[in-house]
């Protein structure tokens, strides 16, 4: 399919292009930026006036719950959702049930990513067998399967021993780990941040120390073993500032924060608002500040979705036994584009959080619509106001505390190799 | 954000935290409390103000005084009682706690009195009841525990007169004491002039300060010149973790002893929610002596209920003959 998008506004943070430019693709591929090719003729015209176009959004923590969890969400409408958020690429820990530490569980996902072909699913395998934190898993067989990466996943490893064995072992091969910080005895009975909030509500807190020890730890490790590492969703000033710091000493780490983070705090609970039980938990003002720092210095270098689809169910009932997690591939770009409203970051440096620098992190091809570049392509009206309803989303998971917020800028259309696999006019209204 | 407890008239709804609670509102419960108490002296100990109304005691957790005084309060009104030890039921059978209650509203009740082992449990109950149905807060966590905090201002107002020149120190386990947070939002609501915590850093919640209570470490630094001491019960099972080392060194740092005692106010009064853990947290001298106002805070717990029982039924109240 030979595809023109014209009239569009192209940011490709990757490229520096930043300006009116035609897209032209086809098989699949990025052919030509600005003018067409000799003998190109189209099979279909997009018209993007008025509208941004950019690479497809990467997409570091979503989970698709399939297999094992399918009450909660498929690979099915978690691919829609993905779509419809302008995904094209995302990365799903190995936490599944079954876990991600076979290759035959890897294949399910790739047999599944090629049946409904909405959106690129890279998986990360465990690191250790069952994520029990005892054995290692089989890291070289898991990434000649297509893992992407190696991760634990939210199960904390409280061996020492063990993480810097894991660390030796995929230093040896090559293969990048994705980390959270996450001690296993601080705050673990907790549900929330231990600030204010837990201090009124009575609620059960998850000291910032709980990330801060763990991040520490494997800190001191990554420098002993020199494993490329990325750590997920940090939430705390102090994490902020010693990956900064580490950075700056030259060790080979990234992170990321999740976009719901950027926006909410501790005091978002109000009256025990289970939609705002999530892990690492939502935490005070002085942390969502320097989160904002850190993606403003580059400390960064991807925001998340950290989707968590639930079942109805799930989050009904008393705060500290509901579910933690939040639906969040569809409020990916409408948070992220919400801190160009704030001035926190340009249009193209919030871009770039969401394509190339994701990328560079997976190490994979994309994030930018070079020529020759495949043609994931995301197209977004950057003017349109509008109210997200749960009720109108993709995703089986509806559980959302975003519910009534307004945005500005949303999705038009969302290519995957430059096919249409979403377009906002084909939605019924 | 909209107040769950109260309707658009500002009246109470529910009775779920002190906090969202005016000064004004509060002092109308102790009023309220105040013309119920001598029903419990009459030779007739029932006025018909529930007549036809049904209330339900559901108590996803053991309480014997808590569920007594509330059983009794309602039977005060003329309601009829229904006591469910969830516990036992239908929650061990997998049942959810929204299920329950659905089944519950079917036989059509009027109220519902929670008790439940987790914060917020009574927050979302009373967001999925009909808006004919009212819920008391009977303890939810280490959230709240709103009629036992009145109890003890109506205890406090009755020895003290009023709460702006008092000093009240509260001892023990703040950080799992739903009684501790509800009495010091009732007590700053109520504008009282210093209010003390006493506990070793392990039972303090972080942030506590937030609150705008004074921390003491030292006990007796703590106790000197106060009005009121409100000690709280050890919950035992704390003392397995890492947060004490034994019963015997909590009680010598923290027991409230005659000793410990002299250093506050010599008119001061010691109360206590109940149940005592004598020897661990008070000492019987000071539970039984002159000071002691535990056994009065029992009977103004049923006052206290009988008021919010009906304040939250909106069902007007006779003036108190005493009412502050």
């Amino acid at each position: 399919m030979r595809t023109t998008i014209r009239g569009g506004h192209l940011i490709d943070p990757y490229n520096k292009i930043d300006g009116l430019q035609d897209l032209y693709l086809a098989e699949g591929r990025v052919v030509a930026i600005g003018s067409a090719p000799e003998g190109f003729r189209a099979e279909q015209e997009i018209d993007a006036q008025d509208q941004i176009v950019c690479p497809g959004l990467i997409d570091l923590q979503a989970r698709l719950r399939e297999p094992g969890q399918e009450q909660k969400g498929t690979i099915a409408t978690e691919t829609l959702a993905a779509a419809k958020g302008g995904i094209t690429t995302l990365c799903c820990p190995p936490d599944t049930l079954a876990i991600i530490d076979t290759p035959a569980v890897v294949d399910l996902i790739a047999h599944r990513e090629a049946q409904y072909q909405r959106t690129r699913i890279l998986p990360l395998g465990a690191l250790t067998q069952g994520l029990q934190g005892l054995q290692l898993a089989e890291m070289g067989i898991l990434r000649e399967a297509g893992c992407v990466g190696v991760s634990n996943g939210l199960m904390p490893i409280a061996n020492s021993q063990v993480m810097r064995q894991a660390m030796e072992y995929a230093a040896t091969l090559g293969i990048t780990l994705f980390l959270y910080s996450r001690d296993p005895w601080l705050g673990i009975e907790g549900c929330c941040h231990e600030g204010i909030v837990s201090a009124r509500l009575g609620l059960a807190g998850i000291p910032e120390t709980a990330e801060t020890v763990s991040l520490a730890r494997d800190l001191l490790l990554i420098e002993q073993t020199g494993v490329q590492a990325h750590f997920c969703h940090l939430s705390s000033a102090r994490a902020v500032r010693m990956v900064r710091e580490a950075q700056t000493e030259g060790l080979p780490i990234s992170a990321d924060v999740t976009a719901y983070h950027l926006h909410l705090t501790e005091h978002d609970i109000g009256e025990f608002d289970s939609q705002c039980h999530v892990i690492p938990p939502l935490r005070s003002l002085r942390d969502r500040d320097a989160l904002h720092e850190g993606l403003r210095d580059g400390t960064f270098s991807a925001i998340c979705s950290d989707h968590q689809p639930h079942e109805f169910d799930a989050k009904l009932g008393a705060f500290p036994i509901t579910e933690p997690g939040i639906s969040g591939l569809e409020t990916l770009l409408p948070l992220s584009l919400r801190l160009t409203q704030d001035d926190t970051l340009t249009l193209a440096e919030v871009i770039a959080y969401l394509t190339c620098q994701p990328a560079q992190v997976l190490g994979i091809e994309g994030g930018h619509l070079a020529p020759g570049q495949r043609a994931d392509i995301c197209i977004f009206d950057p003017h349109c106001h509008w109210t997200f309803k749960p009720e109108e989303m993709a995703s089986q998971g509806r559980n959302t505390p975003f519910g009534g917020w307004e945005f500005q800028g949303r999705v038009t259309y969302t290519l995957l190799e430059g096919r249409v696999v979403f377009a906002a006019a084909d939605e019924t209204p | 954000m909209s107040n769950l407890q109260l309707d658009q008239n500002g009246q109470l709804r529910h009775f779920l935290s002190i906090q969202g609670l005016n000064r004004e509102l509060l002092t109308r419960i102790l009023d309220t409390a105040e013309s119920f108490s001598t029903i419990g002296a009459q030779h007739v100990k029932k006025v018909p103000l529930l007549r036809g109304k049904t209330i339900v005691n559901l108590f996803f957790e053991n309480s014997t005084r808590t569920l007594s005084t509330f059983e009794l309060a309602a039977k005060r009104l003329s309601a009829d009682v229904m006591n469910l030890n969830v516990r036992t039921s239908s929650t061990q059978k997998g049942e959810s706690l929204l299920d329950t209650l659905r089944s519950l509203e079917a036989m059509h009740c009027d109220m519902f009195v929670v008790r439940h082992s987790d914060s917020g449990a009574a927050y979302f109950i009373a967001r999925h009841v009909p808006s004919h149905v009212s819920v008391i807060n009977a303890g939810d966590g280490c959230h709240s525990h709103p009629s036992q905090a009145m109890l003890d201002m109506l205890t406090i107002r009755r020895h003290k007169g009023s709460f702006p020149n008092l000093r009240v120190a509260i001892v023990g386990d703040i950080l799992h004491s739903r009684v501790a947070r509800s009495e010091i939002h009732a007590l700053a609501t109520l504008g009282t002039g210093e209010i003390r915590v006493i506990a070793p850093r392990t039972l303090l919640p972080r942030n506590v300060e937030s609150l705008g209570v004074h921390i003491f470490h030292d006990m007796r630094a703590g106790l000197k010149g106060v009005d009121v001491v409100i000690t709280l019960r050890l919950q035992r099972e704390r003392m397995e973790g890492a947060r004490l080392p034994s019963e015997r060194e909590y009680f010598q740092l923290y027991g409230l002893t005659e000793e410990k005692l002299a250093l506050a106010r010599p008119e001061a009064i010691v109360m206590h929610p109940g149940p005592i853990n004598r020897g661990i947290e008070i000492e019987s001298a000071v539970a039984d002596g002159p000071h002691s106002v535990i056994l009065e805070q029992v009977s103004h717990g049923i006052a206290i209920r009988m008021a919010v029982m009906a304040m939250t039924m909106q069902i007007p109240v006779p003036e108190a003959k005493e009412a502050r």
